[in-house]
Order: C-alpha cells, then structure tokens, then sequence
C-alpha cells in the first residue's frame, strides 16, 4: 500500500509539473507577440510604449529558459506574481477566496451524494416503480440542464417570484450563521445538480449489479438480514464505481462553480477570475486557473486512494 | 429504439430551423428599438422585445444558428483531427501512439472551462476564439474512441482481409477501418456537439463567449437576467431552448439509457 502509494503522488506531482508548463507555454504558444496580443482590442494599433512596459512587467525580454525557471520557482515559492491592473500579489487574492470556493465545492459534492446515493439505491431495489421513473427521468433532466440555466431558473422561482430565498450574496459565518448557510444553499443545490443525476445513475447500476451476484444470493443464503446483506454486501461493492465516476466528473464540477459563483454572486475565485479575463489580467488568470487544476489534481489523487482503500484490488495491481 | 426517434427528429427540426434562419423573414436580430423595450407578444414580435427592444424570436432563432454552428463547427474540427490521431495510433502503435494518444491525458488534467478562460485572456473573446477552444477540449474524446474501436477493430479477419490483398495502409484506414468505426464515433460526435453547446452558451453567458450584439442563446440569458423582474418570460425562453436541444443530443445518444 505504500509503495503504491507513493507511486500515485509522484504521479499526481509529475502531472502538475506538466499542467504548470503548458499553462506557461500557452503564453508563448500563440503566434505573435504575447504583450501585444494582450493589449490588442480588435483592430486598434496598440501603443508601443504600453507594450514595451508590458513586456518588461512580464519578463518577456529576458531568455525562455530563464522565465520558465524564474516561473517555477516562484511555484514553489508560492509566489504567483501580482496582478497586471493594481499589482496586488494573485497568491494573497487567491488566499482570501479558494476557501469560499471550497466550502460550495464541499457543500455541492455532499449534497449530491447524501441525496443521490440512498435515491440510486432505493430505484434500485424497486425497479421499474413510480419513484425510479421519476427519479430516473428527474436524473435526466438535471443532467440536460446547464448548471448556470438551474442557477439563474432558481433565482427566477424561488428569489423572484416567491421571494423564498435571497437571489444571492455572502455573509461571513463568523459574522451570522444562519445567513451564511442560507446563502449558501442555492449556489449548493446548483453546483449538485449534475452530480446528483450521476451519482443517482452510477448507484442505481452498480446495485442493479450487485444485487444479482452470486455472493448476494450467498449471504442471503446464510441467512443474514436483508438490511445487512444490503449494507455490508450490496452497498460496499457498489460504492466504488461510484467513487470513480465522482473523481471523473470534479473537472465538470469545478468549471460549474465559476458559473454558479456568478450566478449567485458568491465572492469565490471565480469573481477575480472572469474580472481578469475581462481585463486581460495574465498572471492573474494564470495563477486561478493554476490553483484550480492543482485542485483537480488533488481531488482526483484522493478518489483514487478512497478507492484502493476500499477495493483492495487497486492496490494489489 | 423507438424512444429514440423523437429526440433525434426533435434535433433535426432545431437544425433545420437554425439553417433556415434568413428564409423565414424574421425580425433583424440585432435592430433595437429602445421605445418598445421590454413589450410584450404581439404581432411581429410573437415573444416579445428585449431590453433593447429587439425582436425575441428571431434573436432565439439566429441564436440556434450561432450556438450549432460554433459547435458543429468545432466538432467537426475535433473529430476529423481526433479520428486521424486515433487511428494513426492504433494502427502504428509505438511511438506515434505515445505522441497521438497519451499526450490527449494533458488536455484532461484541466476543467474545460478554465482552459477556455485562460485561452479566451489571450485572444480575445469570440466565435473564432469559442471553435479553436471547444475543438481542442473535445479531441481527447474522439482520439480515444478512435484508437480504442481501431485496436480492436485491427485485428479482425476483414482487416487481415483487406491487408492480404495488398491494399495501401491509406486505403485500409480510409474505406475498411473507418466505415467500420464509425457508430462509436458518431455517438461520441452527438455528445461532443451537446457539449460543445453548453460550455459555449456558459462562456456567453459570462460575457466572454460570442460577442455582443450577435444572437446567441448564453447572452440573452446573460441580458435577461438584468430584467427578470419586469420581463420574466425573456429568461424563459433561451433557458427553455437551450435545455430542449441538450436534452433532445442526450436522448440521441444510448448512453442516456443506464438500462
């Protein structure tokens, strides 16, 4: 176990190496002068002294080696340079907000499994019954809608119209809880969406699996309690294709809060983000959409230890 | 199978319309008229006006048309590139498979949207920008298909077939393999254009997909989201019509039937 272990964040960490450097070459990638490309608004010269500070703030003058070095460095540093609009260090903007994006990620990811597993199970184990028709067809629209139409649809209903829920915002939870958690709910239930519709799937197939296996029939054989056999045998085995399909979608899952972020207006990373894609912000850009697919990475690296964990199998290979 | 023609002929109205777009003598779509902002149906304008007092059904219908022809476009580009790489790697093997099919994993180590982004910082917003990026996000999948229907497919008799009877390596890829291959790749066409059609509408809907004033179904939801509380109806309709075509591409492909 731990050998693979080990195996599997060395991975994880060769990966981020590579991430890291096509984000740096993408710079670098696209044909023409970087500095002026960032500066160009369709058509207009731009000013060759706005370029040439531009190229100097970014350390384009000096060798490709040399900034590639200089950038991963500061990687490791924690240094991701400072916005190209007011000069604050994206490090310090991206360690005020990451924890707010976190705390949606969580909150989505809950939601979808507490409501998606015991849904996906229960169709399961009535299949063909009013509830799996429903939840199987609820299950597909869900997974149709977009997350921001579920977003800005949610909004409409329960803000609007029945002025259930505020549109949208952020109240510090040290500052009053109750508010916090009720603004956090909308964005919550927006980002759960997909991932509800596939956590249902995944479990609803993977217990339509189980339950016709011959090491069910055993165990119920042998004469344990249907809820037993349901729990220790049915449920577990069931679990780890679950498990994968939630590490496959994070990418899916991550993309959706920048969405649901501005949809609801809840002050994550993706606020600074879209201002600086706005503005052309690069190193701005870069270092959210770094920390982001560093998250990926990790989120992805603890599925597949959940997994070893529970399916011996993974570890042996 | 009969569930399926419904969706798929659902598809194939959308597209139909899309393309008919400049023969049904619809309202210019970018023409305001600010003194009837926000009117409601009447006739010549059966949905209503925007908050620029354009027309709402013809900017729905010039929407389809940009939403299908970014991502048509874009599929069209991922899959002919995808299937060359995929099938050149699991014809060859070796290195090429190396270079055409693991190099593929680098693309998914990013959520899609945030590479769109970081894309969208250096060119520029844009339909231009919108083909490039959608049709490199959906090449690993279509690399994938490719290469794992061609490895499997290599070793058939047919294959063995068409080699004994010395046909040019182009010929065997080109009118054995391919033609053989290619259910898989259209189901993974079909979902790729639907995806393509959700993340182009949320990079609108940001503000940084399609430019303004063009149609597109992501910016009048953007638009209408300023004016829900007097016009609710102009949210309606391009939630509705977005959600249809993703559901009808969904329902157009098996993969939406777990049974």
């Amino acid at each position: 176990m731990t050998r693979w272990l080990f195996r599997r964040i060395l991975t994880s960490l060769a990966l981020a190496w590579i991430v890291a450097t096509i984000v740096f070459m993408t710079l670098h990638l696209v044909p023409g002068d970087p500095a002026e490309l960032l500066l160009s608004t369709g058509g207009a010269a731009t000013d060759p002294a706005a370029v040439a500070e531009l190229r100097e703030k970014l350390g384009l003058e000096r060798p490709l080696l040399d900034q590639y070095l200089s950038f991963h460095s500061g990687l490791t540093r924690g240094d991701l340079g400072n916005s190209l609009v007011d000069d604050y260090p994206v490090a310090s903007e991206i360690a005020l907000r990451l924890p707010r994006t976190l705390e949606l990620i969580l909150a989505g990811t809950a939601l979808s499994v507490v409501f998606g597993m015991p849904a996906g199970a229960y169709a399961a184990l009535h299949r063909g019954g009013r509830f799996d028709r429903i939840a199987s067809a609820t299950a597909a629209f869900l997974l149709a809608v977009p997350v921001f139409v579920l977003g800005t649809l949610l909004v409409l209903l329960l803000a609007q119209t029945l002025r259930l829920m505020p549109a949208g915002g952020y109240t510090p939870i040290a500052q009053n809880p109750a508010q916090h958690f009720t603004l956090l709910a909308l964005p919550a239930i927006a980002i759960a969406k997909g991932l509800a519709a596939i956590v249902f799937r995944m479990t609803r197939a993977s217990v339509l699996d189980a339950i016709s296996r011959d090491f069910v029939r055993t165990a119920r054989a042998k004469g344990l309690s249907p809820a037993r056999v349901l729990v220790r045998h049915v449920l577990r085995n069931a679990l780890t294709p679950v498990l994968t399909v939630l590490g496959l979608q994070m990418g899916t899952l991550l993309g959706g809060t920048v969405l649901v972020e501005y949809v609801f207006n809840w002050p994550g990373l993706s606020t600074p983000l879209l201002r600086a894609v706005e503005a052309r912000d690069y190193p701005m850009v870069v270092g959210i959409v770094l920390t982001i697919s560093g998250l990926f990475l990790l989120i992805n690296l603890i599925m597949d230890i959940l997994y070893a964990a529970l399916d011996p199998r993974v570890r042996a290979s | 199978m009969k569930k399926l023609w419904a969706p798929g002929a659902f598809v194939a109205l959308i597209i139909a319309i899309a393309l008919a777009a400049p023969l049904l003598g619809l309202a210019d779509p970018v023409k305001q008229d600010v003194a009837r902002r926000l009117s409601g149906a009447q006739p010549g304008a059966w949905l209503g006006r925007d908050e620029f007092g354009r027309d709402v059904l013809s900017r729905l219908i010039w929407g389809a048309r940009m939403s299908l022809a970014v991502a048509f476009s874009s599929s069209i580009l991922a899959g002919a590139a995808g299937v060359a790489l995929g099938l050149l790697g699991g014809w060859f093997r070796g290195l090429g498979e190396l270079f055409a099919v693991r190099s593929m994993d680098i693309i998914l180590c990013f959520p899609p949207v945030l590479l769109a982004l970081l894309v969208v910082t250096l060119l520029g917003p844009g339909a231009g920008t919108l083909i490039l990026v959608l049709s490199v996000l959906y090449l690993p999948g279509f690399v994938r298909v490719a290469y794992a229907e061609t490895l499997s497919a290599r070793s058939h008799d047919y294959v063995e077939a068409a080699r004994a009877l010395g046909a040019p390596t182009g010929r065997i890829l080109l009118r054995t393999l391919l033609p053989n291959i290619a259910g898989p790749l259209l189901v993974q066409f079909s979902l790729a254009v639907a995806a393509a059609v959700v993340l182009e509408s949320g990079l609108s809907f940001l503000g940084l997909g399609v430019v303004p004033p063009a149609p597109s179904w992501g910016l009048m939801i953007r638009g209408a989201r300023a004016t829900m509380e007097q016009a609710p109806m102009l949210l309606v309709w391009p939630c509705a019509a977005l959600t249809l075509t993703i559901l009808a591409h969904a329902g157009d492909a098996p993969e939406a039937a777990p049974d």
